[in-house]
């Protein structure tokens, strides 16, 4: 809830504001202010972000961990059900898209499926709940919940899945199969220059369109979230227009968090999915 | 919403990540998966065969059960012709004996019979001799007739 010190543009701001920090004279200083984190630079992090990241991936590894150290051959307890659910789902997924033979695959789907499921998850904790614990400790600091709406986030994973796909094109291909591929077709050799704009082009935008997918569907909703708890700040009088708005309120966050439990769970899967697309592509000589 | 080293250190975490997801996670749960997928082959190939050795078993009990009545009637008939063949061989001894029984009571007749005839041929011939002694007492001595008499009891 937006305080009466603050206009709703200041609100807005103040959400979509990363805990941008970086080294400065010796001692760790966070940026205040938008422009404070622009002066900052590339050598900055955004805690916020690295820190959700960090807890959501450990967290899913510390139980996807406890599940593979209880496995057995019997009849398998409520976590172990579950773990092997979702490993069995994203083995079918690998097995239907990925027709090559690499055991890095199925680990990295899963962990791009399960770690951006959770991240994006974060989207659903009501916005103010852990703004406001931030802000009892200090109220200049930001504290940006979902990973997956910074797009440094979503360009470091979709950009490790493109050094993948240049890894294995390169590896299965030889590095003249390769540069074959992005110059021989699709219009022959003696069009090489305009094949090789074209595939270019086209190679460049694969992690360009998976971060920015996930990014602009986050982001997106995270702003209307944002938008949603806008309204309720007019409660803060007594009317019949503020009550409305209140229950408004409420009801468009519950129907949008609903909304969007099937959102991150798409923008997780189509992630995975094309990951393993690529790699696949990577993987096979198509002429 | 700068680009930022942010980018490298996520980068590098979801690198840690993933190693450790194919390290330990990955390939323990899919041994899992596949030993228990192996193991329920197993059981299922195994009550198959279980199923598949019952049959075996009932139509085996059948052929015995089947080869065990037709023993039996053999026996059965073996021993009705057994029987029969006791009960002729009893009527074939029971005649030769009794035919020997017969034969022994007809010569013990006879031998009987000879005896009172002989008997008879004794008392007889005292009677004939008594007889004659009453009729002769006076002319004639017994004693000088006796072998004349014993010649004519032989002779009867």
């Amino acid at each position: 809830m937006a305080s009466e010190s603050i206009t709703s543009s200041e609100y807005i701001k103040h959400h979509l504001q990363n805990l941008t920090c970086t080294l400065q004279e010796g001692h760790f200083h966070c940026a205040h202010s938008a422009a404070e984190a622009k002066e900052m630079g590339f050598w900055a992090l955004n805690v916020d972000t690295l820190v959700m990241s960090f807890l959501t991936g450990v967290i899913f590894l510390f139980f996807f961990y406890r599940a593979a150290r209880k496995a057995s051959t019997g009849v398998p307890s409520g976590l172990v059900n579950f773990v092997e659910w979702v490993i069995e789902f994203i083995d079918n997924s690998v097995r239907g898209s990925f027709t090559g033979r690499n055991p890095l695959v199925a680990p990295l789907a899963l962990t791009i499926f399960a770690w951006i499921w959770l991240i994006n998850l974060m989207d659903l904790v009501p916005i103010d709940f852990v703004g406001q614990l931030i802000a009892l400790y200090d109220p200049h600091m930001y504290w940006k919940l979902v990973p997956s709406t910074d797009p440094n986030a979503t360009f470091g994973l979709s950009l490790s899945v493109f050094v993948l796909v240049v890894y294995y094109s390169i590896k299965m291909k030889g590095p003249g199969g390769f540069f074959a591929e992005l110059a021989y077709q699709p219009f022959g050799k003696f069009a090489a220059p305009i094949n090789l704009f074209l595939e270019g082009v086209s190679l460049l935008s694969k992690p360009v369109s998976l971060s920015l997918r996930l990014f602009g569907n986050m982001y997106a909703g995270e702003m209307i979230f944002i938008l949603i708890a806008l309204m309720g700040g007019a409660w803060a009088t007594a009317s019949v227009g503020s009550a409305t708005l209140f229950g408004s309120q409420i009801l468009l966050s519950l129907g949008w968090a609903i909304f969007h439990i099937l959102i991150i769970t798409l923008q997780a899967f189509i992630f995975m999915t094309l990951t393993i697309v690529y790699l696949d592509m990577a993987h096979q000589e198509h002429h | 919403m700068n680009i930022n080293a942010t980018l490298i250190a996520q980068a590098i975490m979801f690198a840690l990540f993933v190693w450790f997801c194919m390290k330990f996670v990955w390939p323990p749960i899919m041994d899992a998966l596949a030993a228990r997928q192996k193991q329920i082959a197993d059981g299922l190939a195994a009550a198959d065969r279980g199923k598949h050795e019952l049959e075996l078993a009932a139509k085996k009990a059948n052929q015995e059960l089947n080869a065990a009545k037709e023993k039996a009637s053999d026996i059965i008939a073996q021993a009705d012709k057994r029987a029969s063949e006791i009960v002729e061989e009893a009527k074939g001894n029971a005649k030769v004996e009794g035919d020997r029984i017969i034969t022994g009571a007809k010569a013990e007749i006879e031998q009987e019979v000879n005896r009172a005839k002989e008997g008879l041929r004794q008392q007889v011939s005292a009677l004939a001799v008594a007889g004659a002694e009453k009729i002769l007492r006076k002319e004639i001595d017994a004693k000088a007739h006796a072998d004349m008499l014993k010649t004519i009891a032989n002779e009867l």
